[in-house]
């Protein structure tokens, strides 16, 4: 009796073997083919070798184009972390009313076309933009300062867009804590400094974590927001892939540094996620 | 109680830091609500500009660019083909996801989370690189780009949203109530049909919603999978940005944030969107 009544609440496993089926066909065989053709030593096929990687690794604008990147993803997630920790904070607080406004604020941009996000931070930065209008409103300023199409635009429109991936686990593991933990903190002599130090920051860092995994993913493989902002100048991974695929046909050598940022986003991957196992040890200490 | 409470302490150097803590957090929180929405509000407020750049402040407000969408042709185009490949492959993952998982949501087994990591894997590699590994598969086996091998890259990148979510509401589903279905004589199916189903419903429908929107949105997978005369519109924006600064783009945006939001509190109130994704 007790094995029917436990089977009444699983399904079979087979009801998973069609999407299965069609991530092995469309999902693993397109990824696998991709490793396969990086190891062909030229566009017309026929002999394979490292000579893509070996051509990667030790061409300096390739390795520059990868630090970049993954450089670029560590200031958008830190940018992102400072901004968006308070405003999981703020929500936490809040009354209703005010987090359902927060809640809405911070979900708009999560799903609102990333062309259209891009596009504000174009008429914001431009140089007849907010940015430059205001500026020289002021008198602060003579000629349009350049903000498109540098570092800084590409780290601040990134942030922006990605900053409800940083919010909503941190509003998730701020959710998680026992008001009576802060409480007995400051009962104990503890000022809120000192609280959040050592109580809060310590115990949401399975949020902090999440939300560092999902930025930085996000961040470095944000295609359309690193052209649009970045502009011709500034090469990241993902343009740097497009190009070397479309506009050059060199499919062994776009499939080869497409391996190389595939693990690279693998291996940061992994590291966070071991942090997060760290963390969440801790955090149930 | 409130002798205890540090801020009633009539230490002044407690004051001090309660206070300078508050203001600290407070001034950042709202500084960055600010950063999140104005762009929003950007795009809205230059898409009334009556001049024909987007300069700020706008010369003089008129509704002409949002008339002019009638006539973009090319842009309606594009939007059309989003939303049909958008509809499949929402359709698509609804169906493969939610079957999957029930399969692998209560399972204890090693299979199911493998399964599991691999349904959600599109979440965090590079969509271009997929992109690209899917266009050399299809040229590979001969087959030529088409709607048909978009809707099938877009499903890929679209059903870990809907499996995420259904998972998750299967796993706070109390098991009891399956139990009792079936005391009372109910089948398997007639179990999930009218218990399971209605219980997950609004976890798919969260789930199917940000699938909808995640395929509307995709560049990367559509840049490798669209033939030449399956024009996508983010694309298609994207394009028109690089060249020139449009304003018939603001217009359109103006409209997809208006029907983003319309969307997002219907969902809101029929699915708890908000609750599901933290």
């Amino acid at each position: 009796m007790a094995a029917t009544l436990r089977d009444v609440t699983t399904y079979d496993l087979k009801l998973a073997a069609p999407l299965a089926a069609g991530f092995v066909l469309f999902f693993v065989t397109p990824l696998a083919i991709l490793l396969a053709l990086s190891f062909q030593t030229d566009p017309q096929g026929g002999h394979y070798g490292l000579t893509q990687y070996v051509n990667f690794l030790g061409d300096r604008f390739s390795l520059g184009v990868l630090g970049s990147t993954l450089w670029l993803g560590v200031k958008v997630t830190a940018l992102t972390l400072l901004l968006g920790y308070p405003v999981a904070w703020l929500h936490q607080r809040s009354p209703g009313w005010a987090r359902g406004l927060i809640m809405l604020l911070v979900l708009l941009p999560l799903l609102t076309s990333v062309v259209v996000r891009t596009f504000a931070w174009v008429v914001i930065l431009g140089r007849q933009g907010i940015v430059n209008a205001t500026l020289a409103w002021l008198g602060l300023i003579d000629t349009p300062l350049k903000l498109l199409y540098t570092d800084g635009g590409v780290v601040v429109a990134l942030a922006q867009v990605q900053m409800p991936l940083m919010v909503l686990p941190i509003i998730t593991a701020l959710g998680r804590i026992d008001p009576n933990l802060a409480d007995a903190s400051s009962v104990l002599g503890a000022g809120h400094w000192r609280t959040f130090r050592k109580v809060i920051l310590p115990l949401s860092l399975p949020g902090i974590v999440a939300g560092c995994l999902l930025t930085y993913a996000a961040a470095i493989t944000a295609f359309i927001t690193q052209s649009l902002i970045g502009g011709g100048q500034m090469l990241f991974m993902p343009m740097y892939i497009y190009q070397q695929a479309s506009t050059l046909q060199n499919w062994p050598f776009a499939a080869a540094i497409s391996i190389v940022f595939l693990v690279s986003v693998l291996v940061v991957v992994s590291i966070f996620n071991a942090l997060g196992r760290l963390s969440r040890g801790y955090a149930n200490a | 109680m409130s002798n205890t409470n540090p801020g009633t302490n009539p230490g002044r150097r407690i004051d001090l830091d309660a206070l300078s803590f508050r203001i600290v957090m407070t001034a950042i929180a709202l500084a960055a609500l600010v950063l999140l929405v104005a762009p929003t509000v950007v795009v809205i407020w230059v898409s009334f500009t009556s001049g024909y750049s987007l300069k700020f402040p706008p010369p003089g407000y008129s509704l002409r660019w949002y008339a002019e969408l009638w006539n973009a042709w090319q842009l309606q185009f594009a939007m059309m083909n989003s939303l049909k490949v958008a509809a499949w492959a929402t359709g698509l993952s609804i169906l493969l996801g939610v079957s999957a998982s029930l399969g692998i949501a209560r399972s204890p087994t090693l299979t199911a989370k493998v399964l599991d990591s691999l349904f959600l894997s599109p979440l965090v590699l590079p969509a271009l690189a997929f992109g690209l590994s899917s266009l050399m598969f299809f040229s590979m086996v001969g087959v030529p780009v088409s709607p048909l091998t978009l809707v099938i890259g877009h499903t890929v990148v679209s059903v870990p949203f809907v499996v995420r979510n259904t998972v998750a509401s299967l796993a706070q589903m109390n098991p009891s109530l399956l139990e009792a279905s079936s005391s009372l004589g109910a089948g398997r199916w007639y179990g999930c049909r009218r218990v399971t189903l209605p219980l997950i419903r609004p976890g798919v429908m969260a789930g199917g919603f940000i699938a909808f929107m995640a395929s509307f949105d995709n560049v990367p997978v559509s840049l490798f999978l669209r033939d030449a005369a399956t024009d996508m519109l983010p694309i298609r924006m994207w394009q028109d940005l690089e060249g020139r600064l449009d304003v018939t783009v603001a217009a359109l945006s103006g409209i997809l944030i208006v029907a983003t939001i319309a969307l997002m509190l219907v969902m809101e109130r029929v699915a708890g969107l908000s609750k599901r994704l933290t």
